[in-house]
């Protein structure tokens, strides 16, 4: 009798427990309060957290090759590129255009933005990463996540897994690595600067919009084309008005569907081993350093066009520049609503926002056109 | 009579107050949510509730009448 329990002991996991899935278990418990309690961005941080958790307890084998759940939600969704441009298709029929339409001038705040993404890519050249490596680590700068997995599967699939930790850490990361240095460089009064008068824009602009943006960037640059193809169809969608059970799909059962898969093959590839390693924190600090110079120089530029313009923007947007979307808009409105709970940020932010992504997924495309 | 018009676009995830309901600047009138995100609409003037132009489920543009207030 005791020695059946002895063998019940050692064929569980509790005796091969590593001091290293104890401090994974922290970061998962971390992820997991801050969804819950602090409802910051539940929808993912919360299966990102399982997800840790899940991949972390021993002799499960979910991330096994050829075995393990997870790992097959992981390969036939993440390292086979569908679920990123899935995510893209249900982001385009969810995103509204409108206000890059009637202010093309908050795309330049994506721009600014972008400043970041060099930064790291020489730092990593620097660090004695290889050209592809850096290409890869730099695309984190750009704080996208499914633009990020895309171009680490292909220019370097063996950072693949650090990148895509990293990148999402940066997701999970973005509500509290934003706020300090958007309050660092505004003032109370800048925050509670209210945006209004947009000018309504109309139908055709908005089903023009995806299509021309559509041809010009797959024309310019064609490695964008599985990103910005289902972004862009996402939006057309949208604004065509004649499918909306499309839409519908796009944005609410595809999306949620992918987000699940998403977050928790994300989340289980963040094993201690892979992820309690010197190379993945040091391409963490690189990133870091890129994430925090892009929200400051995506704000500064917004300062810099106040002076120049008669109707002020709320600088705030600037940091939105940073693409993680929607993540870094929500984050704006959510710093300018404690400034002045009537500012809505929301969607004035998601003109850098996508902007930004816009940016990335071309700066992508650069990079995989010409180390590919 | 003021309307409170919603100022971005989304899906009307909750009402938070009903008819008749005394409100003040500032107090959480409706839950939209865009972009996945839950989006608290405040009041901008202080009154009655007199009339609510939206129900649960509803998508609403930019402009488009949430609820009269008195």
């Amino acid at each position: 009798m005791w020695e059946a329990m002895q063998d019940l002991l050692y064929s569980g996991g509790v005796v091969r427990l590593a001091p290293g899935q104890l401090i994974m278990w922290a970061i998962a418990f971390a992820l997991i309060y801050l969804a819950i309690r602090k409802r910051y961005e539940p929808l993912l941080l919360l299966p990102i957290g399982f997800g840790i958790l899940a991949v972390n307890l021993p002799v499960t084998a979910l991330m096994e090759p050829g075995q393990g759940l997870i790992w097959y939600f992981y390969h036939y969704g993440i390292a086979s590129g569908i679920i990123p441009p899935l995510i893209f298709l249900g982001l385009g029929a969810m995103t509204d255009f409108g206000p890059v339409i009637a202010n093309p001038k908050t795309l330049l705040l994506g721009a600014g933005a972008q400043v970041g993404l060099y930064l790291t890519f020489f730092a990593a050249l620097f660090a004695g990463f290889d050209l592809s490596e850096a290409a890869a680590i730099a695309i984190i700068g750009g704080a996208d996540g499914p633009t990020t997995i895309y171009v680490g599967s292909m220019l370097a699939p063996h950072l693949l897994g650090a990148t895509a930790v990293v990148a999402y850490t940066y997701m999970a990361l973005v509500p509290i690595i934003q706020p300090p240095i958007m309050r660092l460089l505004t003032t109370r009064d800048e925050r509670r600067i209210v945006m209004r008068n947009l000018r309504p824009v109309g139908t055709l602009e908005r089903i023009l919009f995806p299509l021309v943006t559509a041809v010009v960037v797959m024309l310019v640059v064609p490695a964008a084309a599985p990103l910005i193809s289902m972004f862009m169809l996402g939006n057309l969608f949208k604004e065509s008005g004649v499918v909306e059970r499309l839409t519908k799909a796009s944005e609410n059962e595809i999306m949620n569907t992918t987000t699940i898969f998403l977050g928790i093959a994300v989340g289980a590839t963040m094993t201690h081993e892979t992820f309690l390693q010197p190379r993945v924190l040091f391409i963490f600090f690189i990133g870091l350093f890129a994430f925090a110079v892009s929200t400051a120089t995506g704000i500064l530029l917004a300062k810099l066009m106040n002076l120049f313009l008669k109707e002020k923007i709320n600088p705030l947007i600037g940091a939105a520049g940073v693409s993680a979307v929607p993540m870094s808009a929500r984050v704006v409105h959510r710093v300018g609503s404690e400034a002045n709970k009537r500012t809505y940020l929301l969607m004035f932010a998601m003109g850098p926002n996508v902007a930004g992504v816009i940016g990335t997924v071309v700066a992508a495309a650069v990079f995989l056109s010409i180390l590919k | 009579m003021p309307t409170l018009t919603s100022p971005i676009a989304g899906k009307v995830m909750a009402i938070q107050v009903a008819v008749g309901d005394k409100v003040e600047v500032d107090d959480e009138l409706v839950i939209l949510e865009a972009i996945k995100m839950e989006t608290p609409i405040y009041a901008e003037d202080a009154g009655i509730v007199a009339a609510i132009k939206v129900k649960e489920g509803d998508a609403v543009k930019v402009g488009d009448a949430l609820m009269v207030i008195d």
